[in-house]
C-alpha cells in the first residue's frame, strides 16, 4: 500500500487547523516508518523539484512529500524552508539549503555547494504554508537527533493526545537514552491512551498515574477533558488525580506567588533602602531619589553603549563596571544636591519636599533632553538572560541576580553602618542629631556624605532595575511612591524595617494579584498602608523616645 | 478639707509605682509622689532623671507602661490625652519657652484662655468684656501690657518665658507645671520670677522643675530629688541638699 | 455669615481682591459678548475659556493655602479632591448628552455602551439633575477628606508623613480611574458633553457666563477662607502650625481642627473641579496624577502661603507662565523653569511674593514710623541733640 500523500486530502487541509495537519503528517511518518520503506530517490527528488516552481500549492505537496520522506535530509529542508534558508535555482529546478552556519548543500543530494546560483530565490511561504511547515517539522522531530526537539515534540503530542502519533511515540520510547525525553515520551503515550476508545482499562487507569505525576497545569486540563464516556474506575481515578493535581498545583502557585513576591520585594527594597538612609538618618525627604535611580540606569546605557562600539567582548561584565559608576555619578550628584540645596533646608521637611521634587522634573528633562524621550535599550548580559525550572515555576535569572544583588548591597550596606566610622558617625546623627553635634561630630559632613550614599545606592538600583524595567526618563517616577510606602511603611531610621517593609509589600502585592487584579490589588495595597500608617504612625520599626520627636 | 466618697487619695496629683521605657531605657522607674492641693513642689535632679518624661506622663504625652496616676484624686490621667487633661486644669510650661511666635502677645493669652475650645466655638467667636478684661489683668502681671501687640516671637528670651507663665495663668489651671522656668533668665528676673510663682501659689498649685539652686531655695518649698526615674531623697531645701546620696549625683562636693 | 465677620474679614488687599476678581467677572464676559470679535477690546473665546481655567485653579490654590499655610497641613493630594469634584460634575454633563451620544443609548453614555454595561451603574443614579450633581461636587470630595482625615489627624499623623499618605491616596484613585470597569470611562474619562442646565457648553455665552460663575465662586471661597482665617478658630489654627503639642496643652482638640478645615478645604477644591470640567470640556484620570497635586501646592508657595490673595495670584501667574511657554519655541524648557522654580522659591523665596512684599512694606513702614517720629521729637521740643 502507497502512503497516502497529504495532497490526496488537500481540500480539507486547507481548511482544517494545525492538529490536522499534524495528523496526517505523523500518519504519514508512522506509516512509512512502519512499512521500513526505504528513501526512494525518485519521490523524493521529485518533491524537492516542486520547491522550484514558485506555486504554493506545489510548495505545499513538497513539503508533504518531505515529511514524509523519512530521508535524512527531510528536517533541515524544513526548517531551512522556515527560517527562509531554502532557495530554488527556477532555470535548474535544483534547491538548495543555506545553513545556519552558512555552508550551502543541495537539497535532493546533500552535497556541499560552493555558492547559490546567481537566479536562485528564497521559497516563498504564506501563512497556511508556515502551519504546514510548523506540522511537518512537529512530526520530523520526535525523531529528531536533538533531545531537546524530541522533548518539544513529545509535549506537543501531550497536548494533542494525537492517536496516530502512539506508534512513533511507541519506537522512539523503545530506544530513546535520553532520561527527560523518555518521560516526555511516557507522558504523551499515556495521553494517547488515556483518550484512545480502545485502550484498555487498565492501560488507562496505568495511564491516569503517568498523567497524575506529571502533576501541572496541561495533565489536568488533559484529565478534565477526558470527558463522561469513560469506564466509572476509569472515571474516578481521574477525579482522584484531578484533586491531587488540584492541590499541587495550589501549592505551586503559592510557591510561584511567593516567588514573584520576592522578587517584587527585591526591587521594591533596591528602590527603598537608599530613600531609608536619607529619610532616615536625616528626616530629608527626597523626591528626586526616584531619578537617582533612572541616573544609574542610564549610567548602565551609556556603559554598554561605550562596550558595543568600543570593546564588544566585554558585554558580559558591562553590569559589573557599570555598579561602581553609577554609585560614583549618583552618589556625586547626591552631594551636589545636598551642598546646594538641601542643607539650606533643613528643619523645613516640606520645603524640602517641594524642593526635591522641583529638582527631579529638572533632572527628567535633562535626561530627556540629552537621551531622549524613549525607551533606551539596555541589554541583559548572557549571564542574566534565560531562567530554569523548579518544579513546577519557572525562575528567571536576572530576577533571581536582582534579589541576590540587593541582599548583597543591603548586608554590606548593614556592615557599613556598623563597622566604619562613618557609619557610626550616621547611627548617632539618627538618633540624636543634637548630642552627636555637641560630641565633635561633623554633622554637616555626615549629612552630605549620608546623602551621596543613600543617593549612590540608588544609583546602583537602577542599574539593576535597567534589566527589567524600561530606561525611560520616568523611570524613577514609576517607584518613588512605592519607595515612601515600603520607608513609611517599616519605618524610619530602620534598615531592617525597611527589608522587611519591602518583602511584605512584595509578598502581599503577588498575592493579592491573583484576587484582585493588578491594579486594584496594588490600590488595596496603598488603602492598607494609609490605614495602617493610622495604627503605627511611625511604621512597624519605630524608634521610642522623647529623641525621635525633637 | 474632707475627703470625698471613692476618693482614695486627698492628694491633687497621685503618682504610684510608674515606669516607663523606651527602647529598654528605663527612663521613669517605680516612681512615686503626691502633691497635696495648694502645694508647690521644686523637683530638682540632674539631666535624664526623668523630670521632663514625669511632666509628660502627668500631661498624656507619654503613656506609663504601668503604674497609677491620679488627679484630684480620682481621675485617671493615663487614660486621657493631652486635650482632656489640660480641659481638667492642668497646665504645662515647657522646657524650651514654647510660644506661639507669629501672633501677638495679646493673641497668645486669648488662645490661653479657658474658654469655649470647640470648632464651632471659636468660629463664631466674639470677644467679651470678661475675657479681655482676664487678658489685661494677666499681662499686667506678667508685665507685657506695653508689648501686648508686639508678636510674641519679637521678645526675649526672658519675656517669653513670662509670657508662657503667663499663658498658664490665662488658662486658670488648678494644678501648674513649671518647667525650669528661669533658665536663660538674669539674676534680677529669677527673683522677680520667684515672687511671681509665689504669688500664684497663694491659689493654685504648682510643680517646678529647676536646677538653679537660689531660686529653688528663694521658693522655700519641699523638694523633691528625682534620680534614675526615681525619688532620690524628699524634704526641706536643707534637708535634700545636705543628702549623701543628693550631693554625689547631682549636687556635687 | 453675620456681618460683623464680614467687617473683620475685610482688610485693604481683601478689598482690593474682591474688586478686581469682580470686576474682571463682570468686563471679560460683556467684552466677549458685546463687542464685535476682532476688535482690539473684544476677549475672544478661547481667553475666556482659559481665564476661566485660571480662576478654577485659584480657587484649588485657596484651598490648598487654607490647610498648608495657615494649618502646616501640606496635602499632596488636593488634586484628588478637584478632580472628584470634576468627575460629578463630568457624570452629570454625560447624562444629559442623553441619546445624543455616538450610540445614541438615552440612558447609557458611550463608553458604557462600548463597554457592554447592561445598564445604569448605581453611583451614576440621580446625576442627570443638576442639584443632585452639584451636591455631590461638595459631598464627594467632602466626604473622602473627611473620612480620610478623621482616620489620619486622629492618629497624629503630621508633617511629611501627611503629605506621602495623601500622595499615595491620589496615586490609588489614579489607578482606580484607569481602570475601564470602575465605571468612570477608564483612560478616556468623560467627555463630549453638549449642554448645561440645558445651555450648549460650546457657546459663547455659556462660557461666559462660566467664566463669571466661577469668578463669583473665586470670590465666595476666599470670603469663606478670609472669614475663617480672620476668627479666633483661624488664630487656633495658625497655633497649630506653629506648635502643635502647645496647642494641645492648652486644652484645643487639634484633630478636630484638622479634620474641619481638611474637609472644607477638599469641599472647596471639588467646587473648583466642577467649574473646571465644562470649561476644558474634558475630566480624565490624568488630574488625579500626583504631579498636578504637587503643582498646584508650588502655586501656592510662589503666590505666598498664609496670604490668601497670594494663593490666588501664585495659581494665575504660574498657570500664565506654563500657558506662554508651553506654546511657544521654548516648550521643551517649561519643565526646567518648572522645576527651578520649586527650588528657587523654596530657597530664596519663602514667604513667596505676597508674602515678600507684604514684609517689605510692612519694614519699610516701619522705618518710615521711626523716621517721622525722631524728627517730630527733634521738631517739636527742640531739646539740643546730644550727639551735636
Amino acid at each position: 500500500m502507497p502512503p497516502p500523500s497529504p495532497h490526496s486530502c488537500r481540500g480539507r487541509i486547507v481548511s482544517a487547523n494545525f492538529l490536522d495537519r499534524l495528523r496526517a503528517v505523523l500518519l504519514a511518518i508512522l506509516l512509512t516508518a512502519a512499512f521500513a520503506v526505504p528513501a526512494l530517490a525518485g519521490p523524493f527528488e521529485d518533491a524537492i523539484a516542486k520547491f522550484a516552481n514558485d506555486d504554493f500549492s506545489d510548495t505545499d505537496e513538497a513539503i508533504g512529500a518531505v515529511a514524509v520522506s523519512g530521508n535524512p535530509l527531510a528536517f533541515p529542508i524544513i526548517s531551512a524552508l522556515q527560517e527562509g534558508r531554502l532557495s530554488a535555482d527556477p532555470d535548474t529546478r535544483k534547491v538548495f539549503v543555506t545553513g545556519s552556519d552558512g555552508k550551502i548543500i543541495d537539497a535532493a543530494t546533500g552535497a556541499a555547494v560552493d555558492k547559490l546560483p546567481d537566479n536562485a530565490a528564497a521559497v516563498r511561504l504564506n501563512n497556511r504554508l508556515r502551519r504546514a511547515v510548523e506540522a511537518a517539522l512537529g512530526g520530523l522531530t520526535l525523531l529528531s537527533p536533538d533531545p531537546a526537539k524530541r522533548i518539544a515534540a513529545a509535549q506537543s503530542v501531550f497536548k494533542s493526545h494525537e492517536e496516530s502519533a502512539l506508534a512513533t511515540i511507541d519506537s522512539a520510547l523503545a530506544k530513546e537514552t535520553n532520561k527527560t525525553a523518555k518521560a516526555a515520551f511516557a507522558e504523551a503515550r499515556a495521553a494517547i491512551l488515556l483518550y484512545k476508545s480502545d485502550a484498555t482499562e487498565i492501560e488507562k487507569l496505568e495511564a491516569i498515574a503517568v498523567v497524575k505525576a506529571r502533576g501541572d497545569q496541561e495533565a489536568m486540563a488533559l484529565l478534565t477533558g477526558l470527558g463522561s464516556d469513560v469506564p466509572p474506575n476509569v472515571a474516578r481515578a481521574a477525579a482522584s488525580a484531578i484533586a491531587s493535581i488540584q492541590s499541587n498545583l495550589a501549592m505551586w502557585s503559592m510557591v510561584q506567588n511567593a516567588w514573584y513576591g520576592l522578587s517584587l520585594g527585591s526591587v521594591l527594597l533596591l528602590a527603598a533602602i537608599g530613600l531609608a538612609i536619607t529619610f532616615g538618618v536625616m528626616g530629608v525627604i527626597n523626591m528626586a531619589h526616584g531619578e537617582m535611580v533612572m541616573l544609574g540606569a542610564y549610567t548602565t546605557f551609556v556603559v554598554q553603549e561605550v562596550i558595543r562600539t568600543r570593546y564588544p567582548g566585554l558585554f558580559d561584565y558591562s553590569l559589573l563596571i557599570a555598579v561602581p559608576l553609577a554609585f560614583l555619578v549618583a552618589g556625586a550628584i547626591g552631594v551636589l544636591i545636598e551642598r546646594g540645596i538641601i542643607r539650606f533646608l533643613y528643619g523645613r521637611p516640606l520645603e524640602t519636599l517641594l524642593a526635591t521634587w522641583g529638582l527631579s522634573l529638572v533632572l527628567q528633562q535633562a535626561v530627556r533632553t540629552m537621551f531622549g524621550p524613549t525607551n533606551r535599550e539596555v541589554g541583559n548580559p548572557s549571564w542574566m538572560s534565560g531562567a530554569f525550572e523548579l518544579g513546577q515555576i519557572t525562575i528567571t535569572y536576572n530576577r533571581l541576580w536582582i534579589l541576590c544583588f540587593t541582599l548583597a548591597v543591603f548586608v554590606i550596606l548593614l556592615a557599613m553602618l556598623r563597622y566604619t566610622a562613618l557609619g557610626l558617625e550616621m547611627r548617632a546623627v539618627t538618633q540624636n542629631r543634637r548630642m552627636a553635634a555637641s560630641m565633635g561630630i561633623a554633622t554637616s559632613r555626615v549629612d552630605a556624605l549620608t546623602f551621596g550614599l543613600g543617593s549612590g545606592i540608588a544609583g546602583i538600583a537602577g542599574v539593576a532595575l535597567s534589566q527589567i524595567d524600561n530606561v525611560s526618563p520616568n523611570l524613577g517616577q514609576s517607584y518613588i511612591i512605592d519607595s515612601f510606602m515600603v520607608v513609611v511603611f517599616g519605618g524610619v531610621g530602620n534598615l531592617w524595617g525597611t527589608l522587611v517593609g519591602a518583602f511584605t509589600l512584595g509578598i502581599a502585592n503577588k498575592f493579592l494579584e491573583p484576587v484582585a487584579g493588578a491594579v486594584l490589588g496594588k490600590i488595596a495595597i496603598l488603602v492598607l498602608i494609609i490605614l495602617f500608617i493610622q495604627k503605627r504612625p511611625r511604621g512597624l520599626f519605630a524608634l521610642k523616645g522623647r529623641a525621635v520627636e525633637a | 478639707m474632707s475627703v470625698m466618697e471613692g476618693r482614695t487619695t486627698s492628694a491633687l496629683l497621685y503618682l504610684d509605682g510608674v515606669h516607663v521605657s523606651f527602647d529598654g531605657f528605663h527612663a521613669i522607674n517605680n516612681l512615686s509622689l503626691t502633691l497635696e492641693p495648694g502645694e508647690m513642689r521644686a523637683i530638682i535632679g540632674p539631666n535624664g532623671a526623668g523630670k521632663t518624661t514625669m511632666m509628660d506622663i502627668i500631661t498624656g504625652k507619654t503613656k506609663p507602661d504601668e503604674g497609677t496616676v491620679l488627679f484630684d484624686g480620682m481621675t485617671d490621667l493615663t487614660r486621657l490625652d493631652e486635650t482632656q487633661i489640660a480641659e481638667l486644669g492642668i497646665g504645662r510650661k515647657f522646657q524650651k519657652p514654647t510660644v506661639f511666635e507669629s501672633q501677638t502677645i495679646e493673641d497668645n493669652l486669648l488662645l490661653a484662655l479657658n474658654v469655649d475650645h470647640s470648632v464651632k466655638g471659636t468660629l463664631f467667636w466674639r470677644g467679651n468684656r470678661n475675657e479681655s478684661e482676664r487678658i489685661d489683668r494677666v499681662l499686667e502681671t506678667i508685665r507685657l501690657t506695653d508689648a501686648r501687640n508686639r508678636l510674641a516671637g519679637s521678645l526675649s528670651h526672658g519675656q517669653k518665658q513670662w509670657l508662657e507663665i503667663g499663658m498658664l495663668l490665662a488658662q486658670d489651671p488648678k494644678l501648674l507645671l513649671v518647667d525650669e522656668p528661669v533658665a536663660g533668665m538674669t539674676d534680677v528676673e529669677t527673683h522677680q520670677t520667684a515672687e511671681l510663682l509665689k504669688k500664684i501659689n497663694k491659689e493654685k498649685t504648682v510643680m517646678v522643675v529647676e536646677h538653679d539652686m537660689t531660686f529653688v531655695r528663694q521658693l522655700g518649698v519641699k523638694v523633691t530629688c528625682l534620680h534614675e526615674g526615681t525619688v532620690l531623697a524628699e524634704g526641706t531645701i536643707d534637708q535634700v541638699s545636705s543628702n549623701e546620696r543628693v550631693i554625689e549625683v547631682y549636687l556635687g562636693r | 455669615m453675620t456681618p460683623h465677620v464680614l467687617t473683620r474679614s475685610l482688610d485693604r488687599s481683601a478689598s482690593i481682591f474682591i474688586l478686581v476678581v469682580a470686576g474682571l467677572g463682570l468686563l471679560i464676559p460683556l467684552s466677549n459678548l458685546l463687542l464685535p470679535a476682532g476688535s482690539m477690546l473684544q476677549v475672544p473665546t478661547y481667553l475666556v475659556a482659559l481665564f476661566g481655567k485660571y480662576a478654577c485653579y485659584a480657587i484649588l490654590a485657596l484651598s490648598i493655602d487654607l490647610i498648608w499655610g495657615y494649618c502646616g497641613i501640606l496635602s499632596l493630594g488636593h488634586g484628588a479632591f478637584f478632580a472628584l469634584g470634576g468627575y460629578a460634575m463630568g457624570m452629570y454633563l454625560m447624562r444629559q448628552i442623553g441619546s445624543r451620544g455616538v450610540y445614541g443609548n438615552p440612558i447609557l453614555p458611550d463608553f458604557m455602551v462600548f463597554l457592554n454595561y447592561p445598564e445604569l451603574p448605581w453611583y451614576w443614579h440621580g446625576f442627570d439633575m443638576f442639584w443632585f450633581a452639584a451636591l455631590m461636587v461638595i459631598l464627594v470630595p467632602g466626604l473622602l477628606a473627611f473620612c480620610f482625615g478623621w482616620l489620619a489627624f486622629r492618629s497624629r499623623v503630621t508633617g511629611v508623613y501627611l503629605s506621602i499618605i495623601t500622595q499615595a491616596m491620589t496615586y490609588a484613585l489614579l489607578l482606580a480611574f484607569f481602570r475601564n470597569d470602575f465605571g468612570f470611562g477608564g483612560n478616556n474619562g468623560l467627555t463630549d458633553f453638549k449642554d448645561i442646565l440645558g445651555f450648549n457648553v460650546q457657546a459663547d455665552g455659556t462660557r461666559a457666563a462660566l467664566f463669571a460663575l466661577s469668578c463669583l465662586a473665586l470670590i465666595l471661597a476666599f470670603l469663606i477662607c478670609r472669614a475663617v482665617v480672620t476668627s479666633k478658630l483661624g488664630k487656633v489654627l495658625i497655633a497649630i502650625r506653629d506648635a502643635e503639642s502647645r496647642t494641645r496643652f492648652l486644652g484645643y482638640r487639634v484633630e478636630s481642627y484638622k479634620l474641619f478645615v481638611f474637609t472644607l478645604s477638599a469641599c472647596m477644591a471639588g467646587v473648583a473641579g466642577a467649574l473646571y470640567v465644562p470649561q476644558v470640556g474634558i475630566i480624565n484620570p490624568s488630574e488625579f496624577a500626583p504631579g498636578n497635586s504637587i503643582e498646584a501646592v508650588i502655586w501656592v508657595a510662589v503666590g505666598g502661603r498664609g496670604t490668601l490673595v497670594g494663593a490666588a495670584l501664585g495659581a494665575v501667574v504660574v498657570n500664565y507662565a506654563k500657558t506662554y511657554f508651553t506654546s511657544g519655541p521654548l516648550a521643551p524648557y517649561w519643565l526646567f523653569m518648572l522645576g527651578a522654580l520649586f527650588i528657587l522659591v523654596t530657597l530664596l523665596l519663602p514667604k513667596g511674593i505676597v508674602g515678600t512684599f507684604s514684609a517689605w512694606r510692612e519694614s519699610r513702614k516701619a522705618t518710615e514710623k521711626a523716621n517721622a517720629e525722631s524728627a517730630a521729637r527733634e521738631d517739636g521740643v527742640g531739646e539740643p541733640n546730644p550727639a551735636e
